[in-house]
């Protein structure tokens, strides 16, 4: 052995455990830093429910199947071409192995979750969510006699010439350091630096929420920049859904959302829509909603229904703020009452009148508008109104560092073979780099772990 | 801004609650709005065919409930998240409180309440109340054989059907306002499918199985099938007791062969089989729960031991009579043993042993429900 360790894995989520115990398979001795507390382990992997494996026949719990092109050709839709066709290639392919290692690894799955039918054939569920993921693998990892070691704060990586060297960390009050022979690094993205974010976005992300854990600000992502590894995406490009403003600031996860946006109208804090509520199936168009809410005033906007919606979307985590005329809900929102009542007034008088049917493309669309809502565009006139406040919640950053087929992290102008190795959200943007897929996150963490696990144990030796 | 908006702890979504119903509510809107869970028992699925979760709601669930810990051991929300989820140890608190809700006559919640209290006093006063009988009567009962010596088989008889009656009559009033809460229909208008689908998840546990099958999760994060085996040991062993007793009285009025039984024959078959899996269940069972993850258990008053303990000490006394034929203990043991038994008989009414009725109720409720969907 050439140091403390043969592999030492920084981020104890989904691609690093997973990485960490691909190591300990291959017989390489490792250490995990993970920077929060035990009780809140497992980064933003413990908010996730699924990933997108391909599969060219069934695989439990997935019907049919969902080969390589059609996968290759969602991915370049919502990438727009944004991605390493390499990696991707790479990525898709090693994806069907995804949920067979995990089965191995004690994760269980079950058929979609309610309200996710139409992921039914693509996306395989975990059984109880991210955090059971997170248990199993932590299980594991106890089994390998992997060493973790929780709240190893103010990480500082000794990185010379592309050539990991040592490790600093402070551990209860300890400075400690480590060195190993190659160096995984799955710490995530930034996207709980809301000052980082800021340097992007400007003083708009201060009123982003954070859906995951509070500790990816992206230090370690920092550090290897400043070492000169190369850079992929930028650092606007994130996922955000628009979800309740009255989420926590951190963690709020899966129950913040609001699905109820294409059954009502949505309006910025003048009252005034800006976009086609109705363009599209919601699945297919939340993730477009963090960015729009983010371009308004405040970063906040006000998703408007009436009565007739009840029980037609998932249920919220907090109640809507409720009123008996436009003009109450108005005033309990905050919003200019006269500019609301036109905007309304004036969305009513645009409908075309057809059959209304929220599980089709209907026929239910306004005619005249600017903004137009294309489909189930229904007159807001059945009391009690109801809305509900949107904010950008940012899920997960793009920006990170490029990597090879080996996951081997890439320097500019090094002479050395790098022994640093990267899976999950820090390299994600290889793969992703803009739009988002449900599910790519976690199937790039498990390809990329695997891989990262393998070669940092093969370099060890 | 208006509070409404900036409120940030969870709602309340029906008004007018006691506060553990008020709590089961504000969870069970989050876990309603995540719903990671589904697939662990059959509380999830049928908490997503509602919105809103009112006490009769939740007396529901939580009887569907049978704290597998799975959905906390999973959950993304619990402490130390600020939603402080924790659906196990809430719905442990609601059964209890459900329990003594639905007890007939109503005077009776307080047993419920005091599950301790009162089964030591019942216990104490009903041994009490066989010894000074078989005291008063003295050496008379000569006419009778074994145990029928000490107490005749008449006087226990007569005994144990007047509380075997008030049992039925308690069970008749207690289930029908547990079961007017839920979407079932009467008896006969549920299809055989539903029973069917009930009567497995009852004699599997399929909802202690963690929805993976690995089993529950009473220690931390590992799943583990203890405590479903033990407590199907515990249930087949009562069942075994129960056909034991049937069968004795089928023998003794129907082939007019009254007890003592040989070793060999169907009564004691049952009993000795049903008596031993009754001891090592009900041990089983205590281990668990003095065991069981702190964060999902509650204080309930002895309500679960108690059931355990009666179970447990009838058992033994009843696997010791026969081993004391013949021996001066065997009238003190004998007055023992009917004292647990009488005991036990009053806890099938007013203690925990309700739970398996109202859990069948839940269970049937849940079946009904898929199917009509």
């Amino acid at each position: 052995m050439k140091g403390d360790f043969d592999v030492i894995v920084i981020g104890a989520g989904h691609a690093g455990l997973t990485a960490a115990i691909c190591a300990a398979e291959s017989g390489a001795s490792v250490c995990v830093l993970e920077v929060s507390p035990k009780n809140v382990r497992g980064g933003n992997s413990k908010h996730t429910r699924n990933l997108r494996p391909m599969h060219e026949s069934a695989l439990h719990p997935l019907e049919g199947s969902y080969g390589f092109d059609e996968y290759m050709d969602d991915l370049l839709r919502v990438t727009d071409g944004e991605t390493n066709q390499a990696l991707a290639t790479l990525t898709l392919e090693a994806s069907a192995n995804s949920v067979p290692w995990l089965k191995d690894h004690g994760v269980a799955f079950q058929p979609p979750l309610g309200g996710t039918l139409h992921l039914g054939r693509t996306n395989a569920f975990f059984l109880g969510g991210g955090k059971a993921v997170m248990n199993a693998l932590f299980q594991c990892a106890d089994k390998l006699n992997i060493t973790v070691v929780y709240e190893a704060l103010d990480i500082q990586l000794d990185v010379d010439n592309g050539v990991f060297r040592r490790v600093d960390y402070s551990h209860q009050g300890n400075t400690e350091h480590l060195t190993a022979a190659s160096l995984v690094v799955a710490a995530g993205g930034f996207e709980a630096n809301l000052e980082w974010l800021a340097e992007a976005w400007g003083d708009a992300a201060l009123n982003f929420l954070v859906r995951g854990t509070p500790y990816n600000r992206g230090d370690i992502l920092r550090q290897l920049l400043a070492a000169d590894a190369v850079q992929i995406g930028d650092a606007r490009q994130c996922h955000a859904v628009a979800i309740d403003g009255r989420a926590p600031q951190f963690d709020g996860g899966i129950c913040s959302r609001i699905d109820c946006v294409p059954l009502g109208i949505v309006v910025n804090n003048q009252a005034e829509r800006f976009y086609d509520e109705g363009e599209d199936f919601w699945p297919k168009r939340y993730a477009i909603w963090g960015r729009l809410v983010a371009a308004q005033p405040d970063q906040v906007a006000y998703s408007i229904i009436d009565s007739q919606s009840a029980g037609l979307f998932m249920p919220t985590v907090f109640p809507p703020v409720e009123a008996p005329s436009l003009r109450e809900l108005a005033e309990k929102l905050g919003l200019p009452q006269e500019s609301l009542s036109t905007t309304v007034d004036t969305f009513n008088h645009s409908i075309v009148e057809a059959d209304f049917n929220h599980q089709i493309l209907d026929g239910c669309h306004t005619q005249g508008l600017a903004i137009a809502k294309t489909h189930w565009a229904r007159k807001l006139d059945k009391p009690p109104f109801r809305a509900y406040m949107l904010r950008p919640g940012i899920t997960f950053t793009y920006l990170g560092v490029e990597v090879d087929a080996n996951a081997r992290v890439k320097f500019n102008d090094s002479t050395c073979t790098s022994n640093i190795f990267a899976a999950g959200e820090i390299m994600a943007g290889n793969v992703l780099g803009q739009g988002y897929l449900a599910g790519i996150g976690m199937t790039i963490g498990s390809v990329f772990g695997r891989i990262a696990g393998r070669e940092a144990a093969r370099h060890a030796r | 801004m208006q509070d409404e908006l900036t409120q940030t702890s969870a709602p309340v979504t029906a008004p007018n609650l006691l506060p553990l119903y008020e709590e089961s509510a504000r969870i069970m809107t989050i876990c309603n709005a995540c719903r990671f869970c589904e697939g662990h028992c059959a509380v999830f699925p049928a908490m997503e065919q509602r919105l809103t979760f009112d006490r009769e709601t939740v007396d529901y669930l939580a009887n569907l409930c049978h704290q597998c810990g799975a959905c906390y051991q999973h959950c993304q929300y619990a402490d130390p998240h600020e939603f402080n989820v924790n659906v196990p140890r809430v719905f442990a608190e609601v059964r209890h409180s459900s329990y003594a809700h639905y007890a007939w006559p109503k005077g009776m919640a307080w047993a419920i309440r005091n599950a301790g209290r009162f089964t030591i006093l019942t216990t104490l006063l009903a041994t009490a109340f066989f010894l000074l009988g078989v005291t008063l009567s003295g050496d008379q009962s000569s006419e009778g054989v074994g145990f029928y010596a000490v107490i005749s088989h008449n006087t226990m008889v007569t005994i144990f059907s007047f509380v075997g009656w008030l049992i039925l009559l308690v069970w008749y009033f207690s289930i029908r306002s547990f079961w007017l809460t839920t979407a079932l229909p009467g008896i006969f208008n549920i299809p055989l499918p539903v029973y069917r689908r009930a009567m497995v998840s009852i004699l599997t546990l399929k909802n202690l199985d963690g929805g993976h099958g690995h089993g529950c999760y009473q220690q931390g994060e590992v799943a583990s099938q203890l405590r479903r085996v033990f407590h199907q040991m515990t249930m087949y062993g009562f069942l075994f007791c129960f056909v034991a007793t049937s069968l004795g009285t089928i023998y003794h009025y129907g082939l007019s062969a009254p007890a003592p039984y040989d070793w060999l024959t169907a009564p004691k078959f049952f009993g000795v089989t049903g008596g031993v899996s009754l001891l090592v269940g009900c041990a089983g069972l205590w281990w668990c729960r003095r065991s069981t993850e702190q964060a999902i258990e509650t204080e309930d008053g002895g309500l679960g031991n108690s059931l355990i303990g009666l179970l447990f000490f009838t058992s033994l006394t009843g696997l010791a009579l026969p081993l004391l034929k013949g021996t001066e203990y065997l009238a003190i043991i004998l007055c023992l043993h009917l004292g647990f038994v009488l005991a036990l008989f009053l806890n099938f009414a007013w203690g925990k042993f309700m739970h398996s009725i109202y859990r069948c109720v839940a269970l049937l409720a849940s079946e009904y429900e898929k199917l009509r969907q």
